[in-house]
């Protein structure tokens, strides 16, 4: 691994963190809470590609395991990393290197569409797939169960899909880092 | 510099090894896994909460812990009652009651570069395989310094864009904050190399 790429993994594991610090929105009628974190493994899959992606985000949850207050509303440690929502954070890294998987295999011909659909499948499909499992392992309620109690959060997500996707393909255009094949 | 989540004392848990504890913390969270018996599992937390006292910290640290899982718990509980019964119910509670309380009884009483310090312990065996711990301190402390870094970048961006009467859009904010931290790291990467690491 080279050194740039170390220290690209390094800036978007600093990239999410930062993100945290932006406070959440309420969005309208649910009352949910949208922060901006979960933007940070989207961006990074996308942006960096499946290898680098997927390290930063690693990197990101090693920092917060090591007790420091990364996490949206300057929350870390262990308690959160093993608590209820822990499927989510493992599933950052999965999610963040399966984005950067699909984009890397459509780098050549990426648009909105195929953009939006890998950003979609890797942070909506993958990631709630393994955070409802382990919440419903902790919650002991079945997986359905656990995936109607995460539906209302999907509204905030689609929102943060679109954001990644017109992040990734301006950045695409303009400072491109995945060179597939090229 | 970031100030982590620990929380000053001397306490036999303070001085522990940071690795003891996280096995301590792995062993916990699976013993009441397998304990199917509520009463068991309440007692294990009984045992948590008397150890934030043997810490010396107070019942607002006690408190801070479990508020962010609070609401959950609650509606875990509910969801039991509907669906078996409250012994059911108080087992969900107390067993993820226990889990985060210790864990963040081991965030609350090690340090952060004592953490550190077993994580590079524990990487080097795995040296062999391709982990580098030299390049994943540099990970590590570089977030750190990039943290601030680009907070200051980001709101240098937003003021920009607030002139442009874009401050309320986010990709306006977020195409150029990642477009020029890129070509900061860039330059960064440039800089590490020029000192001959690697």
């Amino acid at each position: 691994m080279k050194t740039k790429d170390i220290v690209y993994i390094a800036l978007f594991a600093a990239l999410t963190a930062v993100l945290g610090l932006f406070p959440p929105i309420t969005l309208p009628i649910t009352g949910v809470p949208v922060t901006a974190q979960s933007l940070g493994p989207m961006l990074a899959g996308a942006i960096l590609g499946a290898r680098r992606g997927g390290l930063s985000i690693v990197l990101f949850l090693v920092l917060v395991a090591l007790g420091l207050p990364l996490l949206s509303g300057g929350r870390g440690g262990f308690g959160v990393m093993i608590g209820v929502t822990g499927g989510f954070m493992f599933g950052w890294a999965i999610s963040a290197f399966v984005i950067g998987l699909l984009i890397e295999k459509f780098w050549n011909s990426l648009n909105v569409v195929n953009a939006a659909l890998s950003i979609a499948f890797g942070g909506i499909v993958v990631l709630y797939a393994l955070g409802n499992a382990w919440v419903a392992v902790v919650a002991e309620i079945s997986y359905w169960q656990a995936t109607v109690g995460a539906a209302p959060f999907l509204i905030g997500d689609v929102i943060k899909v679109a954001i990644a996707t017109a992040a990734c393909l301006a950045v695409r255009r303009s400072y491109p880092l995945i060179s597939k094949s090229a | 510099m970031i100030a982590g989540l620990y929380i000053k004392g001397n306490s036999a848990l303070h001085r522990a090894q940071a690795g003891a504890k996280i096995l301590a913390m792995v062993a916990l969270g699976t013993g009441v896994f397998l304990i199917p018996d509520w009463p068991v599992v309440g007692l294990v937390l009984i045992s948590v909460i008397a150890l934030y006292r043997v810490c010396g910290f107070g019942w607002p640290v006690l408190a801070a812990q479990i508020k962010p899982v609070a609401w959950l718990l609650a509606i875990f509980f509910a969801v039991q009652l509907w669906l078996n019964d409250w012994q059911a119910g108080l087992l969900v509670i107390t067993r993820i009651a226990a889990i985060v309380m210790f864990a963040s009884l081991v965030t609350l009483t090690t340090k952060t570069s004592d953490m550190l310090a077993s994580l590079e312990r524990a990487m080097r065996p795995l040296k062999p395989v391709g982990v580098n711990p030299e390049k994943v301190s540099l990970a590590i402390s570089m977030v750190l310094r990039f943290i601030p870094v680009i907070a200051t970048v980001a709101s240098e961006i937003r003021d920009a864009q607030r002139a442009r009467g874009l401050d309320r859009s986010i990709l306006a904010m977020i195409v150029p904050l990642i477009i020029r931290t890129l070509k900061m790291a860039d330059d960064v990467a440039d800089a590490i190399e020029a000192r001959s690491f690697d």
